[in-house]
């Protein structure tokens, strides 16, 4: 430490007690902070002002209908919200259908990554074909899901519905959300797998084939534990995604028949129904919410960025 | 414990480069047999269509007898050491080593105390709950052994195992290898591309090049007799020097000289139906400075006169490097070996006549100096398909 390379040409390290920076490395970290400032503004400025405005606006009362009774309330609408009936009905729904479209994306997009990866010929055309979902907008597909499950005129519906109408109730609607959801995002989530896919080396999995192991025995003894970091990625940024779900619901059902999703309820709130207060609370919940997922993510489960720390944690 | 044999075993991919043609090789119980050759020779091919992880064109592997062809890799109960090394790196040296008899189903007493005793053997009973990320390559490398050896496989096989360790480790780990298969007695088939570790290491050396055997035997014999041009360049550090040279009336041309050919060369060559034109030869250590012999010695060889070019003292030997006027030969399998070993280290086959003399030789840079030689000790090869004209295996 104390006798670090000094490349300015200054006096030398002061003789403390304590092993202090050189001059050089001061400059050094100095010289970084300067780098990073401008990139740290921009962000603050599209990100930090919008939160924290959000979070003042969050403890007014504020209702753009009634302007003249805007007025500092504390905590007040977050008790409103937390006593909400239809608030937990929303967060239970969206709970519901973060963790099961994201499961079966997870399935459906390590099976899709594992042939992506085994595929000899072709290769590139079957990633693209592959990514055909993802590149539609979503408000796009809602839509021809939409079309498709309405009775009479649907083809789904005319198939599989009968004289149902899936889309009027609670739980096919969820469902058949959940299966827009999964159709649109399986391809990203194979994406990241196929990343995390490469970075199992052949060798490894010759090994435990030489070792032993039938081909479940590689996948769930090597290959998982090794591109796990890949995985979590692809889970945590799934699962912040899912979360937010919005369009898919607002086009299949409008949030009719409590099917409505946390970031539906902000919506209602903040844009048709004006009130400023309740919906800024409402998104800095999902915010808190999200940052709590990304926290279990990262500290109980130990995600980081693919490859940054190798074998680190556990 | 199995003796492995490879019946006519080829390998041709699909779009039909033919890796490994028609391989017959007998391996028996408890052999430790290297194959050898330059990168691309199919002798990583041939390794792992032993282990199961390719599948045989055609031709017949038997292991212990029964045909093993379709066997998949984890019934063969062969062990495997790669050169990565392949350790698994979530799991602990402890978990990687275990997880063999895991897979196996081998109960947790046995477990542990098999692999604790592969870790005493190895000397790595305290790096036990270490990740392998946290271990320097010759303790990986120990981890990889260990894992192989923890289940007492039919047999071992290795692939490069020591390339990617510096040099001197690498003659540390050769010697504990050696000893290992030693002590414990298992067939081991063990690839490399090191003349000095299939010279060292094996009880017979398989030479390979292109997909085809070349020669098969002990380290000696294929230092000895070389059945080839090519095995002979291959084989031997610094390599055998090659000139060409013509054959008349018992004695030979070369560029160091006309020779007069022993009678044991002489009908060896005769009995081929040597040709004219020829390639002669000569083994470095087969050279000696012609001031240290004495005069009744002397009698018996050849000696030509040239200038000492490059003179490297070894301290006990020295090279030294002679520039003959004419051209060395050159064939296809020369050039191949050069461009194996990048041909500008390699004197003997790039232009330059490599001969090591005693340490005590007053050899000097740039001064003329009497080199002698044994005629006997020469090998000719026939130019146009590199087989050794003076082979007497």
């Amino acid at each position: 430490m104390s006798h670090a390379v000094t490349e300015a040409p200054a006096k030398p390290a002061p003789a403390k007690g304590k092993p202090a920076l050189s001059e050089g490395k001061r400059a050094e970290r100095r010289l970084g902070l300067l780098l990073c400032a401008p990139a740290a503004i921009v962000m603050i400025a599209v990100t930090g002002y919008p939160i924290a405005y959000s979070i003042w606006l969050s403890l007014q009362r504020y209702d753009l209908r009634f302007p003249d009774e805007r007025q500092f309330v504390g905590f007040e609408n977050y008790v409103a919200v937390l006593s909400n009936s239809y608030w937990w009905t929303a967060f239970g729904t969206t709970m519901f259908l973060t963790v099961v479209s994201v499961a079966i994306e997870l399935v459906l997009g390590m099976a899709l990554a594992l042939v992506m990866h085994r595929t000899l010929v072709g290769r590139g055309l079957v990633r693209t074909v592959t990514l055909i979902p993802y590149g539609i907008v979503t408000v796009v597909a809602a839509f021809s899901w939409f079309y498709a499950w309405t009775p009479e005129t649907g083809y789904l519906a005319n198939a599989l519905a009968g004289e149902s109408a899936p889309l009027t109730q609670q739980w096919p609607s969820l469902w058949l959300i959940i299966l827009a959801e999964v159709w649109k995002t399986t391809p990203f989530m194979a994406l990241l797998l196929m990343a995390g896919l490469a970075l199992v080396p052949d060798d490894l999995l010759k090994a435990a084939s030489m070792d032993g192991a039938n081909a479940w025995q590689r996948f769930t003894k090597v290959m998982v534990p090794v591109m796990k970091p890949a995985i979590l990625v692809a889970l945590l940024f799934r699962t912040l995604d899912a979360f937010r779900i919005f369009d898919n619901i607002f086009v299949l059902t409008n949030g009719a028949n409590d099917t409505s999703s946390v970031s539906m309820q902000t919506y209602n709130n903040l844009i048709k129904g004006l009130n400023l207060g309740i919906g800024s609370t409402m998104a800095v919940l999902i915010f808190i919410t999200v940052a709590i997922i990304a926290f279990i993510f990262v500290k109980v489960f130990g995600t980081a960025a693919p490859g940054s720390d190798q074998g680190g944690r556990r | 414990m199995a003796e492995i044999v490879l019946d006519k075993v080829t390998k041709r991919y699909p779009d039909g480069a033919l890796a490994v043609s028609e391989m017959d090789i007998e391996i028996a119980d408890g052999e430790f047999v290297i194959l050898v050759g330059p990168s691309g020779c199919g002798k990583s091919t041939a390794l792992n269509m032993i282990a199961g992880l390719e599948d045989i064109s055609s031709g017949e592997l038997r292991i212990d007898g029964a045909r093993a062809n379709e066997k998949a890799p984890k019934d063969r109960d062969i062990a495997m050491v790669f050169q990565s090394y392949a350790l698994y790196p979530h799991m602990s040296v402890r978990e990687n080593m275990a997880f063999p008899l895991r897979l196996a189903k081998v109960d947790d007493a046995t477990v542990r105390s098999k692999v604790e005793e592969a870790a005493a053997i190895l000397d790595l009973t305290q790096h036990l709950d270490r990740k392998p990320s946290n271990l320097s390559g010759g303790q990986r490398q120990r981890v990889a052994m260990g894992r192989a050896i923890v289940r007492s496989p039919k047999a071992f096989l290795m692939d490069e195992p020591l390339s990617n360790l510096d040099a001197k480790l690498r003659g540390q780990m050769r010697t504990s290898v050696s000893k290992l298969q030693r002590q414990l007695g298992t067939t081991t088939v063990y690839v490399t591309h090191d003349q000095t570790e299939a010279m060292t290491l094996g009880d017979r050396v398989v030479v390979l090049r292109g997909g085809i055997v070349q020669q098969i035997g002990s380290p000696q014999f294929l230092y000895d007799h070389p059945a080839n041009l090519f095995v002979a360049g291959f084989i031997g550090s610094p390599s055998m020097n090659f000139v060409p040279a013509t054959l008349e009336d018992g004695s030979l041309k070369t560029p160091l000289g006309t020779i007069t050919l022993t009678d044991r060369v002489r009908r060896l060559a005769e009995a081929a139906d040597a040709p004219r034109e020829v390639v002669a030869g000569i083994r470095p250590e087969h050279f000696e400075d012609a001031a240290l012999m004495e005069e009744s010695h002397r009698q018996g060889g050849s000696t030509f006169t040239a200038t000492v070019d490059v003179l490297e003292s070894m301290g006990a030997e020295k090279y030294a490097y002679f520039t003959v006027e004419e051209e060395l030969a050159t064939t296809a399998e020369l050039e191949e070996l050069a461009a194996d070993a990048g041909a500008t280290d390699v004197p003997g086959t790039g232009s330059a006549i490599v001969t090591r003399l005693s340490a005590s030789s007053e050899a000097r840079e740039g001064q003329p100096l009497d080199v002698w030689f044994d005629p006997d000790r020469i090998q000719l090869f026939d130019p146009a398909n590199g087989t050794n004209l003076t082979y007497s295996g």
